[in-house]
């Protein structure tokens, strides 16, 4: 069974349309990265599959549990609350911004969760936080507070904080947009290391070599649909869709610029 | 004025800075948790109770405090006459003092509801979001989250009201409700002279010098994290 299934996905905005028919699977372990230009829809569809968008059309299934049970006069009627609820707690989503708890320290970052919402005691939460904290090499910052960290370091921490839940799938939204190309290696280093764990995981990126080399599945999206998708050699190597080489294209020659 | 008389003076006024601090503190005991509630109805998607907390807002900061507290204190037993109620003794200390907090909470809660609508407005939407990808249900969210940042970003802007509210206490003289402010000009006609109200003078600047203490300190608390 799919851990995630995205049938006919649609979503407007007004009467501007920023999905179109959308689906694809996510089979449990597996790595998919979502490329394409900006303004493509990426972030809007992780951010419908999270439920921070209403659906527009279609439906989204994590691990057997539908978001919509049906629809009446085109609107959507969704799951109870506390369905959604477990259905939200499956996926673990990691933001651009890393969209840390200022006022907290790294380590009641990620125990907050765990202890206000899945009631584990202060003990065991703040154990399995320092594990994480170990695991993305941060042990000596669980008293820190966001503030004082690099971006890489809190984007980190955000990881983790994600992890601490426990999910069955990690989402990324450009988890390095925000960062340098020095503190850019360390997440994705971060996010291949996930990937050897066989953490199911769905990237939104800009990094296209990276994507190359961790993705089991490739998604290229451009207007709101899905352009074209494979394994990573399907769609860098042996590229079919004209507007996909295009794009592509013009990433190669940036790397060579540099 | 001779200084046995000025100490005089001193003790007497000394002696009505607990009916200062009353009006004070009732003050602030009701109209921050009401300027919360307002400021969270305001949100309300149903228009026409946004519309009317608008409305709210509008005349208590649209309107002089002192108009206020006449308004509130003379109001209420007019219209317990006009429906043929019981009447309340417009002379007792309990009305009297009742009518003043009231005035004084609705007027201060349009304010604090305002600097409260402006700190939940500046935390980010992440804030929010990160939350609710983390099963934080609503409650949680406000109370574990935004709350405490919010309390960050409006310490300057309460302790501006706090202060003007020390100060403002002396309004409730016009009702001859009998605090520092309205002893002090008795003493002004009774010695012909202008030092007990500079004695009361002093009195509010050492309220307020001892206040401005207190929320710096407080500040500097809450500067622990950016």
């Amino acid at each position: 069974m799919a851990i995630l299934e995205v049938k006919n996905l649609s979503k407007s905005f007004d009467d501007l349309e920023v999905l179109k028919d959308i689906s694809f699977n996510v089979e449990k372990g597996e790595v998919v990265a979502v490329i394409g230009p900006s303004g493509s829809g990426k972030s809007t569809m992780l951010r419908c599959i999270n439920q921070l968008e209403k659906l527009g059309g279609g439906n989204v299934t994590v691990c057997g549990h539908n978001l919509v049970t049906g629809y009446s006069n085109g609107k959507p009627i969704y799951a109870s609350s506390a369905e959604l609820r477990e259905i939200r707690l499956k996926i673990g989503l990691v933001f651009q911004n890393f969209n840390l708890f200022p006022h907290f320290n790294v380590l009641r970052n990620i125990t907050e969760a765990p202890r206000c919402v899945l009631k584990q005691p202060k003990e065991e939460a703040e154990k399995t936080a320092m594990e994480l904290l170990r695991k993305m090499g941060l042990e000596s910052k669980a008293k820190a507070y966001p503030c004082e960290l690099s971006g890489g370091q809190q984007q980190r921490v955000s990881i983790a904080r994600a992890l601490a839940l426990n999910p069955e799938v990690l989402f990324f939204d450009e988890p390095t947009s925000a960062l340098d190309p020095e503190l850019t290696g360390e997440i994705l280093k971060v996010i291949k290391e996930l990937a050897k764990d066989k953490m199911t995981m769905v990237i939104v990126t800009h990094e296209m070599a990276f994507a190359k080399e961790v993705a089991d599945h490739v998604i290229f999206m451009d207007g709101g649909v899905i352009v074209e998708e494979g394994t990573p050699e399907e769609v860098f190597v042996n590229t079919k869709n004209e507007r996909t080489k295009q794009f592509l294209r013009r990433y190669d020659s940036i790397n060579k610029e540099n | 004025m001779h200084f046995d008389d000025i100490l005089n003076c001193v003790g007497i006024i000394a002696k009505y800075l607990l009916p200062t601090l009353k009006v004070f503190f009732f003050t602030l005991l009701f109209s921050i948790p009401l300027g919360m509630v307002v400021a969270l109805i305001k949100k309300c998607p149903f228009k026409p109770v946004a519309w009317i907390i608008n409305l709210y807002i509008l005349i208590m900061r649209g309107t002089p405090l002192m108009l206020q507290i006449i308004t509130i204190y003379y109001a209420i037993p007019m219209l317990q006459k006009a429906g043929h109620l019981m009447s309340v003794d417009i002379r007792s200390d309990s009305y009297q003092f009742t009518a003043l907090i009231v005035a004084f909470a609705l007027n201060y809660a349009a304010y604090f509801a305002e600097i409260f609508r402006g700190g939940i407005e500046a935390i980010p939407k992440g804030q929010h979001e990160a939350s609710a990808a983390l099963g934080f249900t609503k409650l949680q969210t406000f109370f574990r989250i935004i709350l405490p940042q919010v309390v960050k970003r409006i310490v300057p802007a309460g302790a501006n009201e706090v202060i003007t509210l020390v100060k403002d206490t002396s309004l409730a003289s016009v009702i001859a409700y009998i605090e520092i402010f309205r002893k002090s000009r008795e003493l002004m006609v009774t010695y012909s002279n202008l030092i007990p109200l500079f004695i009361a003078g002093v009195f509010y600047f050492a309220m307020n010098a001892i206040l401005t203490v207190v929320f710096s300190a407080i500040e500097k608390k809450l500067d622990y994290y950016k």
